[in-house]
């Protein structure tokens, strides 16, 4: 099978139409979901290949559209909704956690909501307030939801497939500064289930940790520091619930060493999850502590100063530096 | 007459004048004075010319973003121009015109949408809260700062703004109901403009108007011809009287359109067609008051002059204050998280200081 090169914005709509076309309970709604095809254009032409039915917009509320996506859920179909960026999301959080994450436990397993909540987030697009922030922890945090993140448009294709194909509630955080990031995809590929994270770059000196926007970083850091003789190894998380511990630290143990890469504001968050899990598991074979290098604990800051919140290169080649070398 | 029809809303949209200018019974709604509508012209004529600007700073890349009140300048004058001094106004992302009509300098203004900071303006100079984007979230905030004025035993009056997509939020109905039941002097001002981005009202909507969604509160809905400069001054102005009189909140949906794009980010030949927008071109809200004005000679060469002058002004200030180049400083980053930086903030600025040193920055 040939593979085409897509964007991971165009991944996504294709796993879309491939879901909508292969399984007719799956159904796509959300705010400018239907003719204008989502802010992103995630959902361009849905509408207009499936129907009205399949592919819809809702009214203006964020907890009405995953509080009905339940109860349809519940009723036999997938919904796969759309969030129009991530801090429009809080609205419906009192539907997620009460009860998109809880009401298998709470049915003792009599009722499931195979649904997907797409979320575009992160920043480093010049958007204004609302529009930029790292919310993973508020999901990974509550029991009953997977949480994925790509950071491939190949990833992204099949990350949102095995997502719509799950028993279980998906948060699908979708880093919008990759959206338009091409890459060679095959859709014929068998489809590594979800949970798996996956090595991006073999290095034996250090493990450069990352997840969604910041996989980029890592591998760019990797890059320059091998002109400067250290090899360093990309783990991909792709998934931050389930967590891959197994890929994970068998990673980490081969280096010793490892820095955690997060746009996340860095104080009780996803990265400190990583970090902790890794030094419990891995600690006789690390030479230095577990760095990370994460966003600051503020709000997202205005467009012109995002740059100096991002993890950024030099900032990771700088926390690697500090791993405690023996030549040092 | 059942309790519940008093609370409802006209059949039609009220009005004052209609699209050629001419003067229309209103139902009782008084007809502002000429130095009144003289002084609601200037401000639309100050309005348009803040979005056209806004607009072309958009293309300069100058600004990140603009959402245009194109065609909704009547909406965003009157709100502005029925408040007394002491008074809030609730603006949304949509409503930069009414806050810079309201008096806040323009440029604090724009500080957003130019990346420099979020709110730019202080809340408090001329009572403006900062413009909201979570959409229907600030309207609580304004039934709060009603409700505590009445605790206070002051005479305030809230306007609160929001659009037609947001009176599908939660917080829309909330806001409304907690400000029926504590007789918090709220008006809230719903501009439909028919869209939110590419979703038409028939689908935010199954009510006969927006503004019959009051009933359901106990909150007299009203309904405006948003295009009707004149109309809009004078449904607010009775509103935000009322509700100083102790009479409780109103609820008030101007029908107006959106001319332009939802923002120079959006492409709304997706979504509706030239054929649909011609029409309100002709509705102009500008082009009505000034046909009226000049039919009753109000408006003299010397007034006109007058007011281009000061509408250029305010661009002119406009393309001067927005300048490239000028930075923010990125130890404001950790200045107002808290009253006093955590140990951790303090330790996360002293970090970004010492890399932008070695950086020699
Ligand atoms: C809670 C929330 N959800 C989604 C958005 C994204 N969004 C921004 S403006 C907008 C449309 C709002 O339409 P309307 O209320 O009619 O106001 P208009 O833009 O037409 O003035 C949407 C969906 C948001 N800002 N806040
Ligand atoms: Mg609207």
């Amino acid at each position: 099978m040939a593979t085409e090169k897509l964007s991971m914005a165009q991944a996504l709509n294709r796993a879309l139409r491939d879901s909508l076309a292969e399984d007719p309970t799956v159904h796509v709604f959300g705010e400018d979901v239907g003719p204008l095809g989502g802010v992103f254009r995630i959902t361009d032409g849905l509408t207009a290949e499936f129907g009205e039915e399949r592919c819809f917009d809702t009214p203006l509320a964020e907890s009405g559209i995953v509080g009905m996506a339940v109860g349809m859920a519940m009723n036999g179909l997938r919904p796969v909704v759309e969030m129009q960026f991530d801090a429009f999301a809080y609205p419906a959080f009192e539907q997620i956690a009460s009860h998109v994450a809880k009401i298998r436990n709470r049915t003792r397993g009599r009722v499931e909501v195979p649904l997907v909540i797409r979320v575009p987030f992160a920043g480093g697009i010049g958007g204004v307030e609302h529009h930029c922030d790292s919310s993973e922890a508020y999901y990974a945090h509550t029991p009953g939801l997977k949480v994925v993140t790509p950071a491939t448009p190949e990833d992204a294709y099949f990350l949102l497939r095995e997502s719509i194909a799950s028993p279980d509630p998906v948060v699908l955080m979708e880093p919008k500064k990759l959206y338009w990031a091409k890459g060679e995809i095959d859709v014929e590929r068998p489809a590594a289930p979800l949970g798996r994270a996956v090595v991006r770059r073999e290095g034996a000196d250090a493990t450069l940790i990352a997840y969604g926007p910041t996989v980029p970083v890592a591998l760019e850091a990797a890059e320059a520091a091998a002109a400067e003789g250290r090899d360093l190894q990309v783990v991909d998380l792709r998934s931050l619930v389930p967590f891959d511990d197994e890929t994970v630290c068998a990673a980490v143990r081969s280096t010793g060493r490892a820095v955690v890469i997060a746009e996340a504001s860095g104080f009780a968050s996803v990265s400190s999850e990583i970090v902790a899990r890794v030094t419990e598991r891995c600690f006789h074979s690390l030479a230095a502590p577990v760095r990370r290098v994460s966003g600051f604990d503020i709000p997202y800051p205005p467009p012109k100063l995002e740059r100096f919140h991002l993890p950024g290169v030099d900032r990771v080649l700088d926390a690697v530096d500090d791993l405690q070398w023996e030549d040092q | 007459m059942a309790e519940h029809q008093a609370l409802l809303p006209s059949e039609e949209p009220l009005r004052l004048l209609d699209e050629s200018g001419s003067r229309v019974d209103g139902s009782g709604l008084p007809m502002p004075d000429t130095r009144r509508l003289l002084e609601v012209y200037g401000s639309l004529v100050t309005a348009r010319r803040v979005n056209d600007q806004a607009g072309a700073l958009v293309r300069q890349g100058r600004l990140a973003v603009y959402p245009s009140s194109h065609g909704q300048e009547a909406c965003q004058v009157g709100a502005a121009l029925a408040l007394s001094d002491g008074d809030w106004l609730f603006p949304t992302y949509r409503d930069t015109a009414a806050v810079i009509a309201r008096g806040v300098d323009p440029i604090e203004v724009l500080t957003l949408l130019q990346g420099d900071w979020h709110a730019g303006y202080d809340p408090y100079e001329r009572k403006v809260a900062p413009q909201a984007t979570p959409l229907a979230t600030q309207l609580l905030h304004a039934v709060g700062v009603a409700h505590a004025a009445r605790l206070k035993g002051e005479d305030t009056v809230v306007m609160a703004l929001c659009g037609d997509g947001a009176t599908s939020e939660g917080d829309f109905h909330e806001a409304l109901n907690f400000a029926a039941v504590f007789r918090a002097p709220v008006v809230f001002f719903v501009q439909n403009n028919e869209y939110a981005i590419s979703v038409p009202l028939a689908r935010q909507s199954a009510a006969p108007s927006l503004a019959h969604k009051g009933v359901g509160y106990g909150v007299p809905g009203e309904r405006v011809d948003g295009n009707d400069p004149a109309a809009v001054l004078a449904v607010l102005e009775r509103a935000v009287a009322d509700a100083r009189a102790g009479g409780g909140p109103r609820l008030i949906e101007a029908h107006t359109y959106r001319i332009q794009a939802h923002t120079n980010a959006d492409d709304d030949t997706r979504y509706r067609s030239g054929d649909e927008v011609d029409p309100w071109v002709a509705r102009d809200p500008l082009t009505r008051l000034e046909k009226h004005l000049k039919r009753k000679r109000a408006l003299t060469k010397a007034r006109r002059t007058e007011i281009t002058e000061a509408a250029e002004a305010v661009a002119a200030y406009m393309r001067e204050g927005v300048v490239e180049g000028a930075e923010p400083e990125p130890a404001e980053l950790f200045a107002h998280v808290f009253s006093e930086p955590t140990p951790q903030l303090a330790e996360q600025a002293a970090f970004l200081a010492e890399e932008l040193s070695r950086e020699g920055l």
